[in-house]
Parts: C-alpha cells; sequence; structure tokens
C-alpha cells in the first residue's frame, strides 16, 4: 500500500490517464450489460459451443471436397483477386484526384468541405449496403459488388490520401506559385512524387482489405468467387469438409498478402 | 545527364501505365465485370434512388423497432470488440518483445493472432450458425473470433514500442518482471491501446451489418427484410440512422484519442 501511494506521488493523474480510465470503465460497464442481455435465442449454450467446436475440428482437421478440384478453388480464389485488382484500381486512380479536391492546401476551403462531409459519408454506409444499392440497378453479382465497394474504397483512400497532401510543407508549394507554376505543375512535380511512397503502401493496405470485402460479398451479394463458393458450401451443401478447405485457401492467400505487404512496408521506409 | 533522367521518369511512368492498364483489364475480362453496364448502374442507382430510396412518413412508424436493433447492434459490436481485447492482451503480452519469457511465445503469438485475422469473417459467421441459430449470440462469436486476431497484432506492436531498452534498465534497477509489466510496460503503451479497441469497436460496428446480413440479426438482418421486400422507404431510413450512428461513433472516438495520444 505504502509503496503504491508513493507512486501515485510520482505520477500524479494526468487528464489523459483520467480519459483512459473512464474509458475503459464505461466500456467494460456496457459490455457486461451487453454479454448479460445478449438475446442468444434459446439455444443450449453448452451443448452448442461442443457442436461448434467439433464442427471446428471437421473443418481445420479433415478439409476435403469431391466437388471443388484444387484447380476450381484456385480459379475462384484469382476471380475474387481480380476483383479485388479492379476496385482497388478505380478507388486508386479516383481517390488520388478526390483526394487533391479534399486537400485544404491545394484546395478552396469550399470545394474541401464538400468533399470531406461527401468522403464521410461514403465511408459511414457499410459496404454491404451499398452494394446492395447498387444491385437495385446493376443486378446481384460481381458488377454490383465492384462498383458498390470502389465506393467504400474511394471514402477511405481519398482521408488517407488528402491527409497526406496537407501534410506537404506550405513554402514548397508558395516558393513553386512564385516561380509562377500552374495547379497542374505543383501536383505532378511537387505533391504526387513526396507522397508516392505513402499513397503505394495506403493502396496495398486497402488492396488487402478489399480482398477480403470481395469475399464477403462473394457470400452475401452473389459476386463471383470463393466468397461465393463459401456460401453455397455452410449454407447450401452443409459440407463443412469443403468448408474447410475454402477456408484454407483464403487463409493461404490472405497470408501471402500480408507477407508481400509487410515487404513492401519495410522496402518502403527504408526509401 | 538531366535529360536522362527524365527519360527515365517517363519510361517508368509508362511503363506503370502500361501495367496497370494491363491488369484492369485481364481482372475485367476473368471477372467478366462490364464496365459500360457499371457505369451505368452509377447514373441509374442514383437516379432510382432520387425516385425511391427516401424515408416517407410512414416508415417513421418503424423507428421504434429500428432503434432496438441499433442498440442491440451497438451492444453487440462494443462486447465483442472488448471481450476479444481481453485475450489479445493477454497473448500480446505472452509474445511482445518487451515483456516475452521466451522467443518461443513470439512465435506462437503471431501465428494465432495471423490465423484469426486471416480466417475471413463470413467463414466464422457461417460455422457459427450451423449451432448458434440466428441469434445474436452467433453475431457476438463471430465478431470476437474476428476482431481477435487484429488486436492480438495491434497490442504486440503497441508494447514492442515500448523498447527493450526501458525493460532493460528497470531489470538492471531490481525490478521484477510483474512491477516491469504492470507499472511501466502497460502503462505507457495503454493510450495506443485503447486507440486501437476504439479502432476496432468503429470496425466492428460497420462489419455488424454484414454479419447480421449473414446470420440474421441485428441492424443488417433489419434492411435485408425491408430491402427483400421492396419496402425501400424503411430501408433507406435504417441507412440514413447506420450513417448517423457511425459518424457519432466515430466523433466520439476521435475526441477521446484527441484527449489521451
Amino acid at each position: 500500500m505504502k509503496n503504491k501511494d508513493r507512486m501515485n506521488l510520482d505520477k500524479p493523474l494526468t487528464r489523459s490517464m483520467i480519459i483512459i480510465r473512464i474509458t475503459l470503465g464505461f466500456l467494460l460497464l456496457v459490455t457486461i450489460y451487453g454479454i448479460l442481455t445478449l438475446d442468444s435465442g434459446g439455444v443450449n449454450i453448452p451443448g452448442a459451443i461442443l457442436e461448434t467446436l467439433n464442427n471446428f475440428k471437421i473443418i481445420f482437421f479433415r478439409p476435403f471436397s469431391h466437388r471443388l478440384s484444387v484447380f476450381d478453388a484456385l480459379y475462384e480464389i484469382i476471380i475474387t483477386i481480380a476483383l479485388s485488382v479492379l476496385i482497388t484500381l478505380f478507388s486508386g486512380i479516383i481517390a488520388i484526384f478526390l483526394g487533391l479536391l479534399g486537400a485544404q492546401n491545394l484546395a478552396p476551403k469550399g470545394i474541401t468541405v464538400i468533399v470531406k462531409a461527401f468522403v464521410a459519408f461514403i465511408r459511414a454506409v457499410p459496404s454491404i449496403l451499398w452494394v446492395l444499392i447498387f444491385a437495385v440497378s446493376a443486378g446481384l453479382g460481381s458488377t454490383a459488388a465492384v462498383i458498390g465497394l470502389s465506393f467504400h474504397s474511394i471514402g477511405y483512400l481519398t482521408k488517407a490520401f488528402s491527409e497526406c497532401y496537407e501534410e506537404i510543407d506550405r513554402g514548397v508549394i508558395d516558393a513553386l506559385k512564385a516561380t509562377g507554376a500552374k495547379w497542374w505543375q505543383i501536383v505532378f512535380q511537387a505533391v504526387l512524387p513526396s507522397c508516392a511512397t505513402y499513397l503505394l503502401s495506403w493502396t496495398f493496405l486497402r488492396f488487402e482489405m478489399n480482398f477480403s470485402n470481395a469475399v464477403a460479398m462473394g457470400a452475401a451479394a452473389g459476386a463471383a468467387g470463393i466468397g461465393f463458393d463459401l456460401f453455397m458450401a455452410s449454407n447450401l451443401y452443409f459440407d463443412l469438409h469443403e468448408l474447410g478447405l475454402i477456408t484454407y485457401f483464403i487463409l493461404a492467400f490472405a497470408i501471402l498478402l500480408e507477407v508481400i505487404a509487410t515487404r513492401v512496408k519495410s522496402k518502403l521506409k527504408q526509401k | 545527364m538531366e535529360n536522362d533522367v527524365f527519360k527515365k521518369r517517363r519510361k517508368s511512368t509508362l511503363l506503370l501505365a502500361v501495367i496497370i492498364a494491363a491488369l484492369s483489364v485481364g481482372s475485367a475480362i476473368i471477372t467478366q465485370y462490364d464496365a459500360g453496364k457499371g457505369m451505368l448502374s452509377i447514373f441509374k442507382a442514383v437516379a432510382w434512388g432520387i425516385k425511391n430510396f427516401y424515408p416517407d412518413r410512414r416508415s417513421l412508424v418503424r423507428l421504434p423497432e429500428i432503434f432496438i436493433k441499433l442498440k442491440d447492434t451497438i451492444l453487440m459490436s462494443i462486447a465483442a470488440s472488448v471481450a476479444a481485447a481481453v485475450i489479445a492482451m493477454a497473448l500480446a503480452l505472452m509474445g511482445s518483445r518487451s515483456t516475452r519469457v521466451h522467443v518461443f511465445f513470439t512465435g506462437l503469438a503471431r501465428g494465432i493472432g495471423s490465423f484469426f485475422r486471416n480466417v475471413p469473417l463470413v467463414a466464422w459467421a457461417m460455422v457459427l450458425m450451423l449451432a448458434f441459430n440466428q441469434s445474436s449470440l452467433t453475431g457476438f462469436l463471430a465478431l470476437f473470433l474476428g476482431s481477435l486476431g487484429f488486436l492480438t497484432r495491434a497490442f504486440m506492436e503497441s508494447l514492442d514500442e515500448v523498447g527493450e531498452n526501458a525493460v532493460e534498465a528497470l531489470k538492471a534497477a531490481g525490478a521484477t518482471y510483474y512491477h516491469i509489466v504492470f507499472q511501466a510496460v502497460i502503462p505507457s503503451s495503454m493510450p495506443q491501446i485503447v486507440s486501437w479497441l476504439l479502432f476496432m469497436i468503429e470496425t466492428n460496428i460497420r462489419d455488424a451489418t454484414l454479419v447480421g446480413f449473414l446470420t440474421g440479426t441485428g441492424i443488417g438482418f433489419l434492411f435485408d427484410v425491408y430491402y427483400k421486400s421492396f419496402n425501400y422507404h424503411v430501408a433507406s431510413l435504417i441507412v440514413i440512422i447506420t450513417v448517423i450512428m457511425v459518424i457519432a461513433m466515430e466523433s466520439v472516438s476521435n475526441i477521446v484519442r484527441r484527449e489521451i495520444l
């Protein structure tokens, strides 16, 4: 006790420490309330836990499929990756320019406010809802998934990109302006080159997220690719062995992407 | 010499453009993505949205029902994030460079984190559905398993940042393991950890919509019901309320973050 008192004397409670404690305390209370009032739908919980553990055993230790050959699964993964490539490219290219309009040092105040509000709105709508909204006009499938997920991805990348643009020294832009450089010249010769590594690493990070989103949209919104097989195996065929095989394929590719992302990031840091 | 630099730069820009073009054309062919249809669908969706996708007076009757599901969704996301954070903290303490007992545990914690992060959320939701049926519990567990991996890695990096030097110094001064962990490492990485936890809650509230859609719970399921019965007025009301909730949550956690970091 004595020891503790001395600690408190040495380190008086700072404002940040008080706020951390209040935040954690509040979250803990909400969690306890949430778990106690959680609607379990009358399921026998111990039984369901045992059943789930048994299901996990089948999925992770006996993955197998009659229906799906290894090549089929690989092709489905490639489709999912192609979807994420399309989404990332569309959103990356649009976000590079939209980000310019959202940066306070590059665009007039009125425009940045509009762009920022627009982007905040796009990001606040969950991606599945975007996909379903576009599915009304494009039909459920890959086209709606690409457009819907691109929307969400644009919102995310635009915010990240314009933050980088805004970090550029005001003096650099003023100096360029003084030499008579046009807006486009400032953007292409100063702003984009100095943000290039940052833009690349965010884009790759988003590519990883788009991959998992594309899997999810295959299951939830009928987009092509491995996600759709995942949905069929568990909701239609109730084939846990196949679900296991598909999960392992997705896991392998996701880990591969993660390893590449880590390499890219460390290489960019070296530069 | 200068001429060469510009030539090189132009060449690499050209190369990049060619690669991007090839990638997009290849991907469009593989996925059978119809660029024309895609572009057209944006305009169509806007026109359709203006005509149909807005809440009308009658849809407001559903507000109480929406708020109940909204409360469920928020509670589910916060509970799943905090529960995952507790386990993730234990894993991170086990694996972090500054607090580990042996290098072996770093590999173990990293492996567990990577596994839970990369198994798709959809797979967790689907498997849990089989035994737990359509209940909030399924959604809670799916979000819990999905968050576990992300938080383990994030917490481990936060603890690593404390640095081995500080720990070495404390050890030299005769501090015990317990003291090092609870008086030095955890308090000094706490702002980072709380910030990650808030980020996870924000992410989970968005993902809860997807999980709810798949497992028939919360606000995602409610949207699905009205969307599939073509009651777009109520569906749009749900979207608007979701947007308000997400933006409110983000603003609150941004305020907290600004105060603590």
